[in-house]
């Protein structure tokens, strides 16, 4: 297989390939075969190299091909090649995967949709950037992925391009995005010029990591910052997560793959993949576990006050992200990328749950118009609420497992801190209001829809209903790949990991470590490591059965008691609700300035400057010819006269200059 | 001596046919005693070759008039053939009225 691992991103192209080529011609049926089948064999390559990988010993677990010189310039080449290592198999499954499901879901979704073939089209152009972004072992091709999954992003979100909200939606994606691109970019040049300077031109990410000594602390600090500021576009951290919550305005099913499991958490691929160089520099990893942890707390309390039931998922995405940077933030990277697989899985489900909820409500997205769907549509139901499980983090769902480990680190590594895992523990319990509050009003009570909604509520067909299931199945095991040694596991994940990320670090913080467990020693506890993790697993258990509790006793229990409470902190409730004025704030600041300088260099540089260039040019020639036209009399004979005199000239002139 | 008087009285000649015939042909109006003009300075010129080559004892001169002679009566058999068209389609061949051309 090592030496066919281009095959992975090759499916998902052909298949965009023949469906461009050919898709006008085939029929809806045959482009959706082509569009799963592309995506099927993707992930049977991508499962046989895993399976290939778990038989070989841990150190050989890289394969890398090269298969093309793309730029050749002095010291300097750069090969269009693939390199798969347990990290990037990981991921290749979760998107190959995933997105399969996601697929194939959509062809009972997209179903009766105008634009069902470009809608595949563009599906699989993203797994194959997505693809891309993943395998490729060079920085700038990863470059090429994540600017590309960024323009099918803004393709999808934009599907519906006749509605002006998923129009502005697409654009305001692309342009948020471009800020965090523009940071990625400067910091690949940074890293590739420092390097170069050491005598290193690479871009091979493989040399990259291994060369990465040469550089000192403050420029590698300097690098990674910029690299995070990518990673901040495109995982919707704090201050770039705007573009999220709007990106809801595409189709469900892409919601789901590219704006929860796959494309959004390329941010946490991209710094466990250059690991090295944020384990080199502290500072960077504790902006990113900052950023991670405030996005995470933020992200959850938005997802209070939301009725739209996409806007709390999304909000929800974008707080489970935050976990995941505070997983990288602490340096407990393996603990980053199962997090970000079991959120894949939950995250993908909850999608394709609100979709098939959307599916029967005729196309209802409001919390408050739904209601009591639980005895008509069951399967959404039950999978949707594996799903919260898993998200809130009860034992024995995967979120449970992921979450935990993502805690327990934050607190115990030696990058950690006590406030942020206090925080990360309180959104933990914030998640599993939010969730269960979604989760008990659409599918709990009275239906609240109109008698016309109603009357058409109906389980979706099979084609979404078994993706759903084979997710949620997911959702319910996947976090046994990583069960704590704790639990009597031995976080099969964390070790497959280790040859990307070393073995775990076992150095556990010395201060915040030693208060809480001499705070445990004197209560008689044993003061052991164990006991302390055991505390804490517990704790955050806790807080989030009290967050689902709190759900049921305003939901289920009491219906009336949100409304008493947003009567009564009806300011904070309509802050919090328009999303702490945020997008207003940003209007304010950047956009409305940047609009206005647009307007003024289109009045200024565009109509006066260039304009006036080209037409003055124009308008010069013009006057020029109407004067010079006059000498045209379109008398032979003056012409003739004309002839005869230049003649004279000529003659004359060969005759008198001889003569001095 | 007498020969090269010869000579110089056949350019002499030649200068001034030439001369009629530029002068005739930008001042006369009618297309026709135009034409006429541009065949007498061109016989000018052969005038000029003749005595040339006469004088250097060269045939040269000879070979290019035979090709001035040529294209001469081609010249005639196409302008006139030009002017009878012009004259059909605008009943005059007065140079001054033919300037469709003005710009």
């Amino acid at each position: 297989m090592a030496d066919y691992i281009w095959l992975i991103p090759l499916f998902p192209a052909l298949g965009f390939i023949i469906n461009s080529a050919f898709g006008g011609r085939l029929s809806k049926t045959l482009v959706a075969w082509v569009a799963c089948l592309a995506l099927f064999a993707a992930f049977l390559s991508s499962l046989a190299v895993f399976v290939e990988f778990l038989q070989l010993p841990a150190a050989a677990r890289v394969f890398e091909r090269d298969i093309y010189a793309w730029i050749a310039s002095g010291e300097l080449s750069v090969n269009i090649g693939f390199r798969l290592d347990p990290l990037s198999v990981i991921m290749c499954l979760v998107v190959t995967g995933v997105g399969f499901l996601i697929h194939v879901y959509s062809v009972g979704y997209m179903h009766d949709d105008p634009g069902f073939k470009r809608f595949f089209l563009y599906l699989n152009l993203f797994v194959f950037m997505m693809l891309l972004l993943v395998t490729g072992n060079s920085l700038l091709l990863m470059f090429v992925g994540w600017e590309g999954v960024g323009l099918c992003s803004y393709l999808l979100i934009g599907f519906w391009y006749e509605k002006d909200s998923a129009a502005d939606a697409g654009k305001k994606a692309f342009i948020v995005n471009r800020v965090g691109d523009f940071g990625f970019l400067i910091g690949v040049f940074f890293l590739f010029v420092s390097l170069g300077v050491q005598g290193v031109w690479t871009m091979n990410i493989g040399e990259v990591s291994r060369n990465a000594h040469l550089l000192s602390v403050p420029v590698v600090t300097v690098i990674t910052l910029l690299l995070f500021v990518g990673a901040v576009g495109k995982s919707a951290q704090i201050p770039l997560y705007v573009w999220l919550p709007d990106a809801m305005e595409g189709p469900t099913p892409v919601s789901s793959l590219i704006h929860a499991a796959t494309m959004v958490t390329a941010g946490v691929y991209m710094i466990a993949r250059l690991n090295i160089l944020f384990s080199m520099a502290p500072d960077t990893l504790y902006v990113v576990a900052v950023i991670g942890v405030l996005t995470a707390f933020f992200a959850a309390s938005i997802g209070f006050a939301q009725y739209d039931i996409k806007k709390v998922l999304a909000y929800s995405t974008i707080s489970q992200l935050g976990f995941m940077f505070v997983a990288m933030g602490v340096g407990a990277y393996a603990a980053g990328i199962f997090h970000l697989m079991t959120h894949a899985f939950f995250k993908g489900l909850l999608f394709l749950g609100a979709g098939s909820v959307m599916h029967a409500m005729s196309g209802e997205l409001d919390l408050r118009n739904m209601g009591g769907l639980r005895k008509k549509t069951p399967i959404t139901y039950w999978t949707f609420f594996i799903a919260c499980l898993a998200i809130a983090g009860i034992p024995g769902f995967s979120g449970f497992f992921s979450k935990d480990e993502i805690l327990w680190k934050a607190f115990s590594s030696s990058h950690g801190d006590l406030w942020i895992w206090l925080l990360g523990a309180v959104t933990a319990g914030m998640t599993a209001f939010y969730m269960f509050r979604l989760l008990f009003s659409t599918f709990h009570g009275e239906c609240r829809a109109s008698e016309e909604v109603k009357h058409h509520i109906h389980e979706s067909p099979r084609v979404m209903t078994i993706p759903l299931m084979i997710l949620a199945v997911l959702s319910l095991v996947g976090g046994y790949v990583g069960v704590p040694h704790l639990l009597g596991g031995d976080n099969a994940i964390e070790q497959f990991l280790a040859p990307v990320f070393g073995p775990a670090t076992q150095a556990k913080a010395a201060v915040n470590f030693d208060i809480v467990a001499s705070a445990w020693a004197a209560s008689g506890g044993g003061g052991h490591e164990a006991a302390m993790e055991l505390t804490l697993m517990v704790t955050s258990v806790l807080i989030a059965l009290i967050g689902i509790a709190l759900a049921y006793l305003y939901y289920v229990k009491n219906p009336s008691l949100p409304d008493r409470f947003t009567a009564r902190f009806a300011g904070l409730f309509r802050w919090v609700h328009n999303k702490y004025f945020v997008d207003e704030f940003y209007e304010m600041l950047f956009v409305r300035g940047t609009l206005k300088a647009g307007a003024f260099l289109l009045k200024v540089a565009d109509g006066w400057i260039i304009e006036g260039a080209v037409n003055g040019t124009a308008a010069l020639v013009k006057r020029a010819g109407e004067r010079i036209r006059k000498a045209q009399t379109g008398y032979v004979q003056e012409y003739a006269f004309g002839i005869i005199l230049g003649a004279i000239l000529v003659v004359g002139y060969l005759i008198v200059i001889p003569m001095f | 001596m007498f020969e090269d008087n010869f000579t110089w009285l056949c350019y002499f000649l030649s200068g001034i046919l030439f001369t009629i015939g530029a002068v005739g042909a930008i001042l006369r109006r009618n297309m026709i005693v135009v034409f006429m003009c541009i065949e007498l300075m061109l016989n000018a010129v052969n005038l000029v070759f003749i005595a040339a080559g006469g004088s250097l004892s060269s045939m040269d001169g000879s070979v290019f008039v035979f090709f001035i002679m040529t294209v001469a009566a081609v010249e005639a058999a196409v302008g006139l053939a030009i002017f009878v068209m012009v004259f059909r389609l605008q009943h005059t061949i007065n140079a001054d009225e033919l300037n469709l051309l003005k710009g």
